[in-house]
């Protein structure tokens, strides 16, 4: 209904604020002990769909860098690029695929969940299989298997998680959508 | 509760530098950290850093939560480059002094300790700097800040969004959450990973969609009251630079270049004192 | 007579997702200096209005129109948004969502620094703004430091940095407690004097927004201007309940009482209005005719609450020891200001929360070994945004959450969901998806959602908030059918008409004890717990006052039985 240049800034603030949140606060145990199930991402997809990849971009790398400055050892340069990185290929992705402008209408059936989860998955696969690993041993010069176990455990994770969570919330976006159509009371 | 920024209302003489100053120093330092394996530089940062926190008259006390998680995590990361790549420091420094063996192929070598060394002193030198910005940064500066050094205005004022609607988004999460968990919804380790997914969802569901709601209102209120009228704007909390700014981005400009003179000096990022 | 600053010219709007228009033909100008008063029902345009009025239409929202909008003399479709915020200053409703500042004196500079102000002058703008509506202590504030009331009084200031001709405030009283909303409208009153703009008010309370005068009420319906008169006119004839606007209860009770309301006497203000003997009389006539409801045996106790203490982990105690009782089916209100411990003494209840002594017994059971799932079966707590509780698409399946996740048979689910539906009037949509439905049918859904694990208690935070007089009806008579049932009700509310007509009883909280636990016309009729608990005295008791009826709560007692009988006729 409403789309300005504003609505983006205000998207990409409010979802960075929304990726913090998720990545700080709520903590959901996963099975591996001492680690939290990143849901964040899930959001981070839907948001990207919504509102385009530079938004998804920056919510990316403006949420990742301030969970890593709450913690206090300054920011990860490596891993808050890949989560940029991340949103602009998905962005892409999900644009070139029909996603995001089927979303925006309110459409998000099984067609729309198959390529949403295919986007999502090469977008992780290039954000933690290359881009994360690779910075990490350009960067900071640590061992390469190392850093490619490391990446390949929580990329695996934020796949699983985006394709639950980032799915729900389309579903759930769509189906809040108010479309035209009938109604009928049941008697 | 603040999350991010934990500001320190104890006057010094870092407290009087502007955010954009702190900002630009944090970036340098921190760029130079990153850089640089020569030890002796490394060294040097985290003594400084040292230095400068006693100077903003910041306390152990006032970053004790942080403490921890900083130790934890730079704990975890040795132990992970120890078990991987017990070879990494022979690797990197091209000499072999066997110390002791720990079974296997975990042998401990001179080089892969000063490897260590060195990570450590990476998180040292990083630690002190990060404290002294969030604890003598005002939030509200921060924005200005950004624009300041060259981010576009819009994408400064969506991190300022970010740091304003943080708490009120945490509030909104918690009261959702507990809504729900009367109604049966549970996170915890009782449940099966799916279900615990699939719970956590049905809080992210009314939290995320009301959030949409809370993007058009606040567009609109911005938008009404002249929010990207222009090519630039203003900020209220910007403070113009003194001779101290000026001094203090010169110290850093020189500690990074120390780092990429170091760099082509040696010829490679590792001082080696094996050779 | 000064030239209008706001011209409406046989308009007519459009929204683009919307098959049918959502303005008429509307006709309508203001002129400077004039307070104007836009009420109606839910639905009746009047948002879709403001819009027009602050250039967001056509500028934002897209959508077709037909005929002129002009706004300082310049049409709005040819004048960028940013030419007409220098006119049109407004302050939503949603006062977290107009404070995008990290501070107080941030916020109120937002204007100002996208104009590219700069100091000395930016400094000096936002301190003049900020003395203006009193926030001048408050500059270094954050928003969570801020009641309701001083947030709104920011976003004011916000606006009051330019020398804006239009203030335009679209529900100012929504999220206020009574005693805030009577000085909001105050300050609102004299703000528009000391500036001379022209004071444009979208509210459907009507009594609260009338405590100051009002130039003109537009009543809007359907998309069209039903009425643009004085107040007194309006209130003369008999349009405002043949659209679902509340009359003033002073209104009312002279109506009940037989006395011809005529837009001679003034009736806009109590306090002014001209009353002859005979209308006195008429009104003590009424009120000794009218017989006291009969009252009610007293019912065993069901929730005990005994000296409850609660504080928070920085050591600020929220709760000085409560204490109070909750017989079987009551239905009663939880009142007082933002942080005088309602919400906490709600969480605690739940246990959402834990207290730090005290003891909350359920029927004679101690309650300090339940879970909040446990304790969730005798009580349901209702959130004040149905939208905070939804997350299922389809309304059975909403429902049926708490069921399932409790892991009844799906057999006793289908059975338990059907028969809520059908008690909440949801029966009919029972296979629509719930953002088919209206935010009144929304909240209907979320208490049946607490209501299928049929708890004994239902508690429910701002039941009404947000809603015009007419879904507001409807959601309280539900709660009032599910009382006669025996289901026991608390509500936690800002809303005096609602506590009046509805609760039998209000539990007052102020600084975190209980100042007052009696019926509510001895409330609103007492001073000192009106003073206390941020409320605002009943305009039946100065009604009273003035018609020399000496025991004016029994006044407002009977006056609030006749409707009850009245309703249920």
């Amino acid at each position: 209904m409403k789309k300005s240049p504003i609505v983006t800034v205000v998207a990409i603030g409010i979802g960075a604020a929304l990726f913090f949140v998720l990545g700080r606060f709520v903590a959901i145990p996963s099975p591996v002990p001492n680690t939290n199930v990143a849901l964040q991402y899930g959001l981070l997809a839907f948001m990207t769909a919504l509102f385009g990849p530079l938004a998804g971009a920056l919510i990316g790398l403006i949420g990742h860098a301030l969970i890593d400055f709450s913690y206090g050892w300054g920011i990860w340069w490596s891993w808050v690029i890949a989560s940029g990185v991340f949103g602009i290929i998905f962005g892409l992705l999900a644009k070139g695929f029909g996603v995001s402008a089927a979303l925006a209408e309110g459409q998000f059936g099984g067609r729309e969940i198959a390529r949403f989860n295919l986007a999502q998955l090469l977008s992780h696969l290039v954000a933690w299989g290359v881009v994360a690993p690779g910075l990490d041993v350009l960067i900071y010069a640590e061992p390469a298997n190392k850093v490619f176990l490391q990446c390949l455990v929580g990329g695996l994770g934020n796949i699983v998680t985006t394709a639950i969570v980032g799915t729900l919330l389309c579903v759930a976006y769509a189906a809040a959508k108010p479309k035209k159509g009938s109604l009928k009371e049941e008697k | 509760m603040r999350p991010i920024f934990n500001y320190i209302d104890r006057p010094s003489p870092i407290h009087r530098l502007t955010g954009a100053t702190k900002l630009c120093c944090l970036l340098l330092w921190s760029f130079a950290a990153m850089t640089s394996y020569d030890t002796r530089l490394l060294a040097f940062l985290a003594a400084a850093g040292v230095a400068v926190f006693v100077l903003s008259r910041l306390r152990i006390s006032d970053i004790r939560f942080l403490l921890g998680f900083v130790t934890v995590f730079m704990v975890l990361n040795n132990v992970l480059v120890f078990a991987f790549s017990p070879e990494h420091g022979v690797g990197l420094y091209g000499t072999r002094h066997v110390l002791f063996s720990l079974g296997g192929r975990w042998v401990v070598t001179k080089e892969q300790l000063f490897y260590h060394l060195n990570l450590v002193l990476k998180y040292l030198a990083m630690l002190p700097v990060v404290m002294i910005f969030i604890c003598t940064t005002q939030p509200s500066e921060f924005a200005a800040s950004l624009n300041r050094i060259g981010v576009k205005y819009t994408v400064a004022y969506s991190v300022a969004l970010a740091l304003r609607y943080i708490p009120d988004i945490q509030q909104e999460y918690h009261e959702i959450s507990q809504a729900q968990q009367a109604r049966g919804i549970e996170m915890s380790k009782k449940e099966s990973l799916l279900r615990r997914l699939k719970a956590a969802s049905a809080i992210l569901i009314p939290l995320i969609l009301s959030s949409m709601d809370r993007i058009d209102v606040i567009s609109n209120a911005m938008e009404l009251r002249g929010f990207g009228k222009n090519k630039r704007r203003s900020w209220y909390m910007a403070r113009p630079f003194r001779p101290a700014d000026f001094a203090a981005m010169g110290l850093c400009a020189l500690l990074l270049a120390a780092a990429i003179f170091l760099n082509i000096h040696n010829g490679t990022r590792f001082w080696n004192p094996f050779i | 007579m000064s030239d209008p600053i706001i011209q409406f010219d046989h308009f007519s709007f459009q929204y683009h997702a919307q098959a049918e228009p959502t303005l008429h033909d509307i006709t309508l100008s203001i002129r400077k200096g004039e307070k104007v008063l836009i009420c109606g029902p839910s639905g009746c345009g009047k948002s879709t209005l403001a819009h027009c009025i602050n250039g967001l239409i056509p500028h934002s929202y897209r959508g077709e129109s037909t005929g002129r909008v002009s706004v300082g003399g310049r049409e709005t479709k040819d004048t960028s948004l940013f030419e007409i915020s220098r006119t049109v200053g407004t302050v939503l409703q949603d006062t977290d969502g107009q404070f995008v500042g990290m501070t107080v004196a941030e916020d109120i500079a937002f204007a100002l620094e996208n104009d590219c102000v700069v100091d000395p002058a930016l400094h000096e703008r936002v301190e003049k703004a900020a003395r203006a509506v009193g926030v001048e202590t408050h500059l270094s504030h954050a928003p969570g430091d801020l009641s309701g009331g001083q947030k709104q009084r920011v976003s004011l200031a916000g606006i009051l940095v330019d020398d804006v001709e239009v203030l335009l405030f679209d529900e100012p009283l929504a999220n206020l407690d009574p005693a805030t909303g009577k000085a909001a409208i105050e300050l609102i009153d004299e703000i528009g004097q000391q500036t001379g703009a022209a004071v444009v008010i979208i509210e459907h309370r009507l009594e609260d927004v009338l405590h100051r005068h009002m130039d003109r009420v537009i009543l809007m319906g359907g998309g069209r201007i039903l009425a643009d008169v004085t107040p007194d006119e309006l209130l003369a004839g008999s349009l405002l309940k043949e659209n679902g606007i509340r009359e003033p209860l002073y209104v009312t009770a002279l109506k009940y009482a037989g006395v011809p309301i005529t837009a001679q006497a003034h009736p806009d203000s109590i306090e002014h209005m001209l009353l002859s003997e005979s209308d006195k009389a008429a009104v003590r006539d009424w009120f000794c005719r009218t017989p006291p409801a009969p009252q009610s045996p007293e019912r065993e106790t069901q929730l005990a609450v005994k000296d409850l203490r609660f504080a928070y982990d920085n050591g600020r105690e929220a709760l000085h020891g409560i204490s109070l009782s909750v017989r079987k089916g009551e239905l009663g209100a939880i009142v007082g200001t933002n942080g005088a411990g309602k919400s906490t003494f709600c969480k605690l209840i739940c246990g959402f929360e834990k207290q730090q002594s005290g003891t909350i017994a359920l029927s004679g059971c101690d309650w300090a070994s339940l879970s909040i799932k446990e304790r969730a079966d005798h009580v349901g707590y209702v959130m004040q945004n149905p939208n905070q509780m939804i997350s299922q698409t389809l309304i059975f399946d909403e429902v049926a959450l708490g069921l399932r996740t409790r892991g009844a048979a799906e057999d006793e689910v289908k059975a338990r969901v059907e028969k809520t539906l059908k008690i909440c009037g949801l029966w009919p949509f029972r296979s629509w998806p719930v953002s088919a439905l209206s935010f009144g049918q929304k909240k209907r859904v979320t208490i049946a959602a607490i209501l299928v694990l049929e708890p004994e208690i239902i508690l429910l935070d701002e039941p009404t908030a947000g809603q015009d007089y007419r879904h507001y009806t409807e959601i309280m008579e539900f709660l009032l059918d599910l009382n006669r049932r025996g289901v026991t009700v608390l509500m936690v509310t800002h809303d005096m008409h609602l506590m009046l007509e509805y609760a039998r009883r209000a539990f007052v909280f102020s600084d975190g004890r209980l100042i007052a636990d009696a019926p509510c016309a001895e409330i609103l009729t007492d001073d000192e717990i009106i003073r206390r608990a941020s409320l605002k005295e009943t305009s039946l008791y100065t009604l009273a006052k003035r018609c020399g009826i000496e025991d004016a709560r029994a006044f407002v007692a009977r006056f609030i039985d006749y409707e009850r009988e009245a309703a249920h006729r």
